[in-house]
């Protein structure tokens, strides 16, 4: 029996405006990611960049009560520990799986240690700072559908314009064919007279700058609090995405709405609680369907051919 | 490539051991001084906070069991991380495995009460090995049938491990007798002996230390640890060798996996009683810390398991004693592993200083 709230608009409404606030951090890690990926870097580091965007963004917003100032500042963390990836992956051209990974752990620990001595009462209910608020269209927001919808955060649309850019980066400028060149070939660029270094740099800061904009949307605009791990493993679903959605900000945009409405749709599932299974086995849900997906396009992904190869001018 | 006016060389010579145990000595230290940047930011004197967590994990008889209590899981889960990475089968789930071996190990400690221990102790580990070889198994055969990304798929399985734990625990498992989000208790017999009188310390530390030497004979004893370093180091060669690569890597998985999964075994024989959503505190996590400051090695993993649950523990008599967070324990592992990674970049490369040229 199908039970009566899924027949309704008003659940599918907003189960359709969820999906947009769940897909906005997917979209800035994805489109953070498919930079790194493109120039060769495999960012594993996109969990800690996105955990300490978000404690920097709460941190910042909390004590100035400026979301704006918390935005960029915690995109500006992002740059940072983007710089730090490429100084282990690009300067010393070590494991990039591993220092990844040391870039997560030390954000997780680093975001849990920065939220703790910023804010002064740890334990008990975390202080909720005022958040984005939802912008008001003229003729949208009012509307009973399209208002729970198109009435979003600003930040929700920046990472759309995001999207944009990206798109426009990579195919129609200088320096997004010089990305492509440095994640294909990077020899074959150095010899075109290309900064493989420089442009490896470059990519990882913008990659940074863009997913701790994902994390500050966890903190400062669907919610209003910090909590110690609260990405929940979004970063990885990112990972996943970008070769799903194979580097191409298009398809990165449709496959976060695709995994941004999975999840609404179960967290919307859980919430009139019809179904008689315990809801954390709706959890699972979005994380299964990223495998199911990695499974079917495996066999027709390519993936950047110079990813995971670190670029040393001497032994190429 | 060119860092200010030095620039990167191979190296030809294989640093010796010792000098490999000097940089990552070094490692640690250097991360233990940046770390205390992050102490100076809280105006707390850093001399002062590191005697602290270094007294509160060695200082007594009850700090030093309960570093080594510590220590057991993260023995384990560094061993596990260990043998993967030495395949180059990316092991990152070993906070699942863990998870799934506790799971596996609750079903027969909470349906056999008691039955004897000699009986009962040795299904239940088998339980956990078997739990979390299932887990690993999947990113495994995922890898050599499709060739997905096991990093990928071993990290999202931590989580979907997680939520189905926690919806057995919430739901059908819930503890009768307490109503808390917990198994009911597991039989008295699949308890692990307490081995230190008036502590917590209990008989996983001797299978941890068990494992670590299983694991000391495969990496320097065996042709088999042979053909999985080989296979890590190159597995064209591997292949072209003639060797069964899927098949190792596959094995490769089963035993990295199936050690993590005694990790949750242990833990729940030894100090939790219930399956529980806080059993493991991220210690699959620290496992790769720990792989990596113990450069693989058997001997190195031990000791950096011990310095890990050093941090971790005192971190906490740190926190009581001066209230600086104990987050930091965290930072410090994640500033230790980007300096171990410094370190090994430095057993294979050195900086030379090139003459101005013209």
């Amino acid at each position: 029996m199908i039970p009566p709230d899924l027949l309704t608009a008003v659940f599918w409404v907003s189960v359709l405006g969820l999906t947009f606030k769940m897909a906005v951090p997917l979209i800035y890690g994805t489109i953070g990611e498919a930079f790194a990926e493109r120039a060769g870097i495999l960012n594993l580091g996109i969990e800690g960049m996105m955990l300490m965007g978000a404690a920097v963004a709460y941190v910042v917003a909390y004590h100035t009560n400026n979301v704006w100032l918390a935005f960029l500042i915690s995109g500006i963390a992002g740059l940072l520990m983007g710089v730090l990836m490429a100084v282990l992956s690009v300067t010393l051209g070590v494991q990039q799986h591993v220092a990844g990974l040391a870039i997560t752990i030390l954000g997780s620990g680093l975001s849990f240690y920065i939220y703790r001595i910023s804010v002064p009462t740890p334990g008990g209910v975390p202080p909720h700072i005022n958040p984005f608020p939802a912008i008001y269209i003229p003729g949208i927001s009012d509307n009973p559908y399209l208002g729970p919808i198109f009435s979003q955060p600003l930040p929700a649309y920046i990472a759309i314009l995001a999207v944009i850019i990206a798109w426009f980066i990579f195919y129609k400028t200088n320096l997004g064919m010089q990305i492509r060149a440095v994640g294909e070939n990077p020899k074959a660029a150095d010899t075109a007279g290309i900064n493989v270094f420089l442009i490896r740099y470059i990519s990882l800061m913008i990659a940074g700058f863009l997913i701790a904009l994902g994390g500050s949307w966890l903190s400062t605009a669907h919610s209003s609090l910090f909590l110690p791990g609260m990405t929940q493993g979004r970063g990885w679903i990112s990972i996943a995405l970008v070769v799903f959605g194979m580097w191409d900000p298009k398809k990165i945009l449709l496959g976060a709405f695709i995994f941004g409405g999975i999840d609404a749709f179960q967290l919307s599932l859980q919430a009139i609680g019809y179904f008689n299974i315990p809801y954390q086995l709706f959890f699972t849900l979005p994380y299964i369907m990223t495998i199911v997906a990695l499974v079917i396009v495996s066999r027709r992904v390519v993936y950047p051919s110079a990813l995971l190869i670190p670029y040393r001018r001497e032994e190429a | 490539m060119r860092i200010l006016r030095y620039k990167i060389v191979k190296r030809i010579e294989t640093p010796s051991t010792l000098e490999r145990i000097a940089l990552m000595v070094g490692a640690v230290i250097a991360s233990i001084l940046i770390s205390s940047v992050l102490i100076i930011q809280v105006n707390i004197n850093p001399f002062i906070a590191y005697y602290e967590l270094f007294k509160g994990a060695w200082g007594s008889k009850l700090a030093l069991s309960e570093t080594l209590v510590r220590f057991i899981p993260l023995s384990f889960t560094g061993i596990a991380v260990a043998l993967a990475f030495l395949g180059r089968f990316w092991n990152i789930g070993a906070e699942g495995q863990l998870y799934l071996g506790a799971l596996f190990a609750t079903v027969f400690g909470i349906s056999f009460y008691g039955v004897s221990p000699f009986v009962l102790i040795p299904i239940m580990i088998l339980a956990g090995f078997l739990g979390g070889s299932l887990a690993a198994l999947i990113p495994a055969v995922l890898r050599s049938k499709y060739q997905v990304d096991e990093v990928v798929t071993t990290l999202l399985l931590n989580w979907i491990i997680l939520f189905i734990v926690e919806a057995i625990i919430y739901g059908p498992w819930r503890n009768p007798v307490s109503a808390w989000p917990e198994s009911p208790a597991i039989s008295v017999t699949g308890e692990l002996p307490r081995i230190w009188k008036g502590t917590r310390l209990h008989a996983g530390l001797i299978i941890a230390l068990l494992v670590a030497l299983i694991y000391f004979i495969i990496y320097t004893r065996s042709y088999w640890g042979f053909e999985v370093k080989l296979m890590g180091i190159n597995p064209k060669a591997a292949y072209v060798q003639g060797m069964d690569v899927v098949r190792n890597l596959i094995l490769v998985a089963l035993i990295s996996g199936g050690i993590a999964g005694i990790a949750g075994a242990v833990e729940l024989m030894g100090i939790h009683f219930h399956l529980r959503e806080n059993l493991s505190l991220g210690y699959g996590y620290t496992g790769i810390v720990v792989a990596m400051l113990g450069l693989l090695h058997p001997i190195g993993v031990v000791l950096a398991a011990f310095f890990m649950a050093t941090i971790e523990t005192g971190s906490q008599a740190m926190y009581r004693a001066t209230g600086i967070p104990y987050p930091l324990a965290y930072v410090i592992e994640g500033v230790t592993l980007v300096f171990v990674l410094i370190a090994v970049f430095f057993m294979e490369y050195r900086l030379e200083k090139v003459e101005e040229e013209r």
